[in-house]
């Protein structure tokens, strides 16, 4: 799956192989799009709230979650996600998303006991990793805005 | 008192409008183009062979991971104060609401400073992800019973 072209000159056993490279870097291109556009278009509430509405940073974060949540309950979320892909699923409302499925899945195999269970094994990679990445940080890095603050 | 009141909502509305078009212009761009970096290491992480969530989650991580450098370094502050929301939404508004408190908290020491201080934010959003996440396991148990 190389999305460089094959090079001038292909003979005509190739071309089905080169239709299929076109197809492919096409369906790359067509995917991109829709998670720039959307994902841009959920930054854009999110910054219309901030600015209209007041609303801070901290429950735009619980708000996004929440509402990813939301979307995957009522199913809406999976269908977004074949659409937009890491459109609706790199903002948070993925990390929503991806709890609700979770949580749906543990109850499927582990029946109540899964409510509990599912959220956080879902969301664990990116959990833990923000903790570790953040103690890390803490221990590599200075406090950046003063540094930044000498600098200017 | 009318023409005072009539001032001040004449001053907000100019003094705003300008601004939340340039920073939703900005917050677009920004928070597209992180989603569509995403998107290009998802197709990167398939083509490696990765299942589609392994690679979700790999996607996941390596944002992370990115503004976890990027916020050590400093440079992720002034990215986020020109793209507001851009920023925010992403993944990338977590991992730097989880590392930029633990990288100023330091100076209190490691087990409460930095160990108490790095779920400033992401507290919130996991008590009220999972909460949200639990309520709906309840009800989706209790809705497969009945029906």
């Amino acid at each position: 799956m190389s999305f460089l072209s094959a090079g001038g000159g292909a003979p005509f056993p190739v071309l089905p192989a080169r239709i299929r490279k076109v197809v492919s870097s096409l369906t790359l291109f067509y995917s991109c799009l829709a998670a720039f556009v959307t994902g841009g278009l959920l930054c854009v509430v999110a910054q219309l709230l901030i600015d209209l509405t007041r609303l801070t940073p901290a429950r735009i974060l619980v708000l996004y979650v929440c509402t990813g949540v939301f979307l995957g309950a009522v199913g809406l979320y999976e269908p977004l996600y074949r659409f937009a892909g890491c459109g609706v699923s790199v903002p948070l409302i993925g990390f929503g998303g991806t709890i609700a499925r979770g949580v749906r899945e543990a109850i499927h195999t582990q029946g109540l006991f899964g409510a509990l269970t599912g959220g956080l094994t879902a969301a664990a990679a990116g959990t833990t990793a923000a903790l570790v990445f953040g103690y890390l940080a803490a221990v590599f890095f200075r406090s950046g805005p003063k540094r930044l603050g000498k600098k200017r | 008192m009318d023409n005072r009141k009539a001032y001040r909502i004449y001053v907000e509305r100019r003094a705003a409008s300008s601004p939340v078009l340039k920073n939703c212009a900005a917050a677009f761009w920004v928070g597209g183009s992180i989603c569509l970096a995403g998107q290009l290491l998802f197709a990167l992480y398939r083509w490696l062979g990765m299942s589609p969530d392994m690679a979700g989650g790999a996607v996941t991580v390596t944002l992370i991971f990115s503004s976890a450098l990027l916020t050590g370094l400093g440079v992720f502050d002034r990215i986020a104060r020109y793209a507001g929301a851009g920023t925010l939404v992403p993944v990338t508004g977590f991992a730097n609401a989880v590392v930029s408190p633990a990288v100023d908290t330091r100076s209190e020491g490691m087990l409460l400073g930095v160990g108490g201080k790095i779920f400033t934010i992401a507290g919130p959003v996991l008590l009220f992800g999972t909460l949200c996440g639990t309520v709906y396991g309840v009800v989706y148990y209790l809705a497969g019973l009945l029906l």
